[in-house]
Order: structure tokens, then sequence, then C-alpha cells
């Protein structure tokens, strides 16, 4: 099988790209170069690159940078920029992962004349009822063998059909397997922190810094939900999140308040108590299934970020209602859903609706 | 089958420029700036070679100075004219960025190109004026094959801006026009060895008696100041051989390769739907720009097709073959050439340059005639 592997320069796409080797597939490695602005974190720097390309050589891979800057521009940047301008609270990496790697990439690929895409994301492609994942049709995504580096939240709107085309190596490894390896196949990249932050985000300036440069931020004020009065204001409303404790600078009553909804056109934050930041019904959009879709009322697991824990709920096709109150899932946030008797298997995603109402 | 049309990258080294360096990186090891026999013998070499470029760059051998190639040559005739105090920059928009990026540096005023790459004279004359102190045109761009009207530049610069040098970048000119005639408009010359068959990491910068350039390094007394530096002997050895064989052969080289070049854009226009030359030089857009574009330069846009797909399976076919230019990480970037004469950076990704040489040979083009519209028909499956 000609399998072309993305290789970000991590010890994990590297071990994906030297267990694909070694099983004899003809493998040929690519780095991506999304983000062309300042930035010392994720997956574009040129050390990276530079990285990736060390460890195919000693593997004795071709290599290829591919440059999809603009695409990461129009797809990834630009949507993250309006999300936040609309009080929604976008996460990147999975937009990235849909419409770039498993997106862009994965359909270069298969023109170029490969079989299937690899990366070193930990999950695990299943096919036609066997592990290890592979070529076919109608694949579905389990989590991966570490639960602790399971990464099945950031692919879970992968669709069955793509999935076929994609090939997880290091899903069947614990990180401390794949740490082994790389240690023991001397790569370079053994002993290689795991990247944490969003690719385009310089650490030092931050968030605030990089939107600061691409939209207006506004001041925004602070509204108590349970009486409607005005408690503070914060310097720049569209970077709270719902559910976000932090920053908002109040402690009425000695007590801790949170973010309950962010209206940025009205420039007004609600805030709450802990007891009011959390919800039984999560409205949710635009679906996306790997295989069959869930019906309106089946039962499922839903995880709301990328290391939280699944929660069992009820499918109601324009929300989740789960069975337990949860904290509040900012809008735009995935919502992954899991299948409620089989708890590594991935049924889909959607996510977190816009609130417009104030209550 | 190995197919190599990226002599504008790079061309392979001339058999004659290895030959004569060989003794300089053996025997003859000596610095040429000592006094004993050992030195006096690499001197010799060194005003060998320095006679030999002069003559076939069409200046006096005080005229030359040796440097580590294009970008040096450049950044010294743009530096070294800025700070002699002389006034603003200002360049083409097409030249490379040994060039753009060091006048970009200093503020520069950028003047735009025809959508033929031409530079477009009216407004160079519209921003040229005694406040300018360089004026920077390239001879032959280096992406598109373009050969710029640069007498035309010369004599609007002289009447304009008496106060300015006229700088040209003739890296990719060299071997294919005679730019010791052309050039002679020109107060600063700029060209690298490596692309017309010398080796990697040196080149030279014709600067006019009558010029005086403010040095960018600080060193000792060679090259008279202008560039301080034990001389690269057998590189400059080696840059003479290749340019004595190139400037020999060019007339030659002129007609066999620009027949080849044409036989391949001809070929490949005919046999693959949407193809087009990005500066035209055949057709009849091309008969009014037929002088205007280089013997050995095929770039092409092919509609729907990603350049860096292209050259991905032009290269599983053995055709390496160039587009753009690369950035620190190794991916190809959107031509800033191609974005100044006006395409979007979508047409500028369909970009593909075949640039021929010396080597290129018949079975070459017959080779990329036949595996380009296979490679073109998968891609856009």
């Amino acid at each position: 099988m000609r399998v072309l592997v993305a290789m970000s320069g991590g010890v994990d796409s590297s071990v994906a790209a030297a267990i694909l080797a070694e099983s004899g597939h003809d493998v040929v490695g690519a780095t991506l170069k999304l983000w062309g602005g300042p930035s010392d974190s994720g997956c574009c720097s040129v050390a990276d690159v530079d990285d990736a390309r060390r460890v195919a050589r000693q593997l004795g891979l071709d290599h290829h940078v591919f440059n999809f800057t603009d695409a990461f521009e129009a797809s990834v940047i630009t949507p993250y920029v309006s999300d936040h301008a609309a009080g929604r609270t976008p996460n990147p990496c999975i937009e990235c992962n849909r419409s770039i790697k498993f997106g862009l990439l994965l359909q270069r690929a298969l023109r170029l004349g490969f079989d299937a895409l690899a990366t070193g994301h930990h999950a695990r492609v299943v096919v036609d009822g066997g592990a290890g994942g592979g070529v076919g049709t109608g694949a579905r995504l389990r989590r991966g063998v570490d639960k602790k580096k399971d990464q099945s939240y950031v692919l879970s709107m992968l669709s069955g059909r793509e999935l076929a085309r994609v090939v997880l190596p290091v899903g069947e490894l614990t990180k401390a397997e794949v740490r082994a390896r790389a240690t023991e196949l001397e790569l370079g990249t053994a002993a290689k922190p795991d990247s944490q932050d969003v690719c385009f985000i310089h650490s030092t300036r931050g968030r605030r810094g990089f939107l600061a440069e691409r939209m207006p931020l506004h001041r925004a004020e602070l509204v108590d939900a349970s009486n409607g009065e005005v408690v503070g204001t914060v310097p720049a409303g569209e970077l709270v999140t719902v559910g976000q404790r932090r920053g908002l600078g109040i402690a009425l009553d000695g007590r801790r308040r949170y973010a309950l909804t962010v209206d940025a056109r009205a420039r007004r934050i609600t805030v709450g108590s802990l007891e009011q930041a959390v919800s039984a019904r999560l409205a949710v959009e635009t679906a996306a299934w790997v295989g069959p879709p869930l019906a309106k009322g089946d039962r499922a697991l839903a995880q709301t970020s990328a290391h939280g824990a699944a929660a069992a709920c009820r499918w109601e096709a324009d929300a989740v209602v789960f069975d337990e109150p949860q904290p509040l899932v900012a809008p735009g946030q995935t919502v992954a859903l899991y299948d409620a008797a089989d708890p590594d298997a991935v049924t889909g995603a959607a996510m977190a609706a816009s609130v417009s109402t104030l209550r | 089958m190995q197919v190599y049309l990226d002599h504008a990258a790079t061309a392979p080294m001339r058999p004659e420029s290895l030959a004569a360096m060989l003794p300089c990186l053996t025997e003859h090891f000596g610095n040429p700036s000592g006094s004993h026999a050992v030195a006096r013998r690499a001197r010799m070499a060194v005003d060998d070679a320095r006679d030999d470029v002069a003559r076939c760059l069409g200046c006096e051998p005080g005229e030359l100075v040796f440097t580590s190639g294009g970008t040096e040559s450049d950044n010294l005739a743009v530096l070294g004219a800025h700070g002699s105090g002389r006034g603003t920059v200002m360049c083409s928009a097409v030249e490379h960025h040994a060039v753009r990026n060091t006048c970009e540096a200093l503020g520069a005023t950028i003047v735009p190109v025809h959508r033929s790459g031409l530079v477009d004279l009216d407004a160079l004359a519209g921003v040229l004026g005694p406040e300018v102190g360089l004026v920077s045109v390239m001879l032959v761009n280096n992406e598109v094959g373009t050969v710029q009207p640069l007498a035309e530049v010369a004599a609007l610069v002289r009447e304009l801006a008496p106060g300015a040098l006229l700088h040209t970048d003739a890296v990719a000119a060299v071997g294919w026009l005679d730019v010791a005639a052309l050039g002679a408009v020109a107060d600063l010359v700029s060209v690298s060895a490596h692309k017309f068959g010398g080796p990697k990491g040196v080149g030279a910068l014709v600067v006019r008696d009558r010029v005086r350039l403010a040095p960018v390094m600080y060193g000792g007394a060679q090259e008279r100041g202008r560039r301080p530096g034990t001389h690269d002997v057998a590189g400059i050895v080696g840059m003479a051989a290749a340019l004595r064989v190139a400037t020999a052969d060019r007339e030659d080289a002129v007609g066999r390769v620009g027949r080849l070049r044409d036989r391949l854009v001809d070929g490949l226009t005919a046999s693959i739907d949407g193809v087009q030359e990005t500066a035209p030089h055949t057709g009849a857009e091309g008969a009014r720009h037929r002088s205007a574009k280089v013997a050995y330069s095929c770039h092409l846009r092919v509609a729907g097709v990603d350049q860096e797909e292209l050259l991905m399976l032009l290269d599983d076919q053995g055709v390496c073959a160039s587009a753009g230019a690369a950035c620190a990480s190794g991916a190809v970037e959107a031509s800033h050439v191609l974005l100044a004469m006006g395409f979007d950076a979508d047409e500028a990704r369909t970009a593909v340059r075949f640039a021929l040489g010396y080597t290129t040979t018949g079975d070459d083009i017959d080779h990329v005639l036949d595996v380009m519209p296979k490679v073109v028909e998968r891609l856009r499956a």
C-alpha cells in the first residue's frame, strides 16, 4: 500500500511513519506549512519541518513540504476570528483536521496516487470489525489505546468514507510505548515535548494579541443573571468563553461567578453562580456522522472537550440532554458522540449551538 | 530517466570548471594576499581569472569585485550605493529577493511591471527624480524569463535621475545574452557562477571605475577594500573557466536550446488543454514579445493543477522542474513575480518552470512531452 504520512515533526507522527515503513508499505512523508506568521508553538515552524525531514531521512523516506497557508487562512484563521467576533469559542484544531488534514491533504494524497493518509493521532480506525485501520469502506473510529492521550474527540467529525482512507498507527500504542519505539529507533524526536497549544497562537502574545490584530475587541458589561444588574465590565467581551470563571474580576458576595452567555453584538455577558453554570440540555447544530446517524431519543455518550469525560445523554437532534446537569459548553465547541453500548466507538459529532436569548 | 530542467535554480558544473578548480584545492592552496612563492602562485590564478571574467563581462579587471554569489553582489550594489549617501533606492517589482528585500529594507519605491513582466517605463519615469540614488532593474527575470529593456531604463535614469546609479542583476542572463553589451549601460552588474556551470558560492559585481561604493563588510584590503576576506581561489578560477565556455558557446546555445524550448512550449500547449505561457513568446501574442524572452525559459500555467502536486508527479517521472521560490521550510510560496504581473494567488499556484540549459537534449524534451499530459490528466481527474 502507498501511504502518505503527515509528519508534524513530533514524536507520534515520527513513530507512525516508522511503523508503516517497517510493515513494508511504500511510505512518503509530508509536512504541512500552515501558518506563515510568527508563532513559536505547534506544527509549522521551520524547526519542526527540519525535525520531520531528519526523521524521514533516518527512516529512508522521501519527504515533502506542502504549502497550505492560503487554505489554512481561509478555512481556519478566518472562521476563528469571525467566531470570536460573534461570541463563539471555536476549536481551530478540529477545523484544521476537517478541512485541511483530512480534507485537502487527503484529497491531494489520493490524487497523487496514494492509497491512504496516515497521521500520528492517538485513535484507532477499525474496518469491518478488525482493528488497526486500513483501506476499505465504512470504517469506524475508536478511542486510542492510551485513554489519557486519546484524540478521537478531534477526529470525531470524520465520516466513515474518509476514515476508510485513513491509517492511525499509534492508536494501538500508549504514549510511553510510542516514546520507547522512538528511542529504540534513535529518532531525534523521541524526547520532544507534546505540542499543547494552537499552532498559530504565540505563547507570549496569546489569543488576545492574535485577535486584537485582526478584529476590534470591545468592552462588554457583565450582567448578573439573577437580577439583571450590571456588576462590572471586561475589556474584551469577545475573549470571554461560556463557562469561564477566571478573568471576570468579580466576586459578588464572596461567591465565584461564571460566564453563562456571551452576546458579542450587545456587548453583554451574563454571569451567575456555579449552580447556574450547569445545564442538562445542550443545544447543538451541524451534526456529522461516522456511519448511521443517531435517531431522536437514542442513548449516547457526549464529550465536550478534548480530554474531558464523556457523559451519558439522550440524542434529541437539536440538543443532547444529559442524565445529569453538566458544565455549560461554549457555542462553537465540538460535542463528540460515542456509542452508549460501546463507549470507545465514535458515532459522530455536533457543534454546541449559539444561545441567543438572555434569561 | 532523469531529466534536469531546473538550470535557472542551478546548472550542472561544467567539466572545464571542475578541472580548473582541482589544482587550487590541492597543490596551489596558497593565500593570494601573501608574498611568498606559494601565495604568488595563487595570486596569479586569481589575476588570470579576473582578466577572463572582465573580458567576458565587458569591464576592466579593476572593475570586478569577487563575491560569494548573486545575493552578495546584489546586496553590495544596493547597500553600497545607499551607504555612500546617494539618496533613495528603487527597483522593479519582479526583482530577485536579493534585490527586492534589500531595497525594501531601505524603504525603496517598487516600480510595477506589465502583464508581460516587463517593467512599466511610464511608471518608472513617474517616480524618477533628482533624489534617487539607485535604480535596480534585472536583465532577465529568473522565474518567467522576460528580458527587461535595460537600455530604455538607462536612458530614463540618465535623463530624470542624473545622480542615480543603475544596477542590473544579470544572474539569469549570463551565457544567454551578451551581458557585456547589454550591461554596458549599467553602473553595477551582478553575476553568479553556479547559474552558468561554475561552482556555488562565488559571484562577482561589476563596479564601474567612476563609481564609489560604501563597503558592506569591513576587513582586509582584498578587492580594493570593497569586499574583504581571503579569496575563494578555487571558486573564482572555476567561475572564470565556466564563464569562458559559456561565453564562447553562447550563440550556439541560444540557437540550439531556443529550438528545444520552442518545441517544448509548442508541444505542451498543443497537447494539453488549458496550458498557457506566462510571458508569451510563441503564437500571435508572442510575436510581439519574441525578443523579450530568454532562450532557455519555459514558464507555463496549467489550469486546474496545483504546482506542488504537478512537481511531485513530474519528479516521480524523473523530471526536475520548479515553481516559484521556496521559503525557509522548503514549501513553495506564491511567486511575487507572478503576483506583480497581475496574476492572482490561485493562478500563481498553477505555474511551473522548465529551465533548459547547456546539457538539455532532444530526448529530455521528448520525455517531458510524453509524461506531462498523463500527469496533468491524473491531477485533473
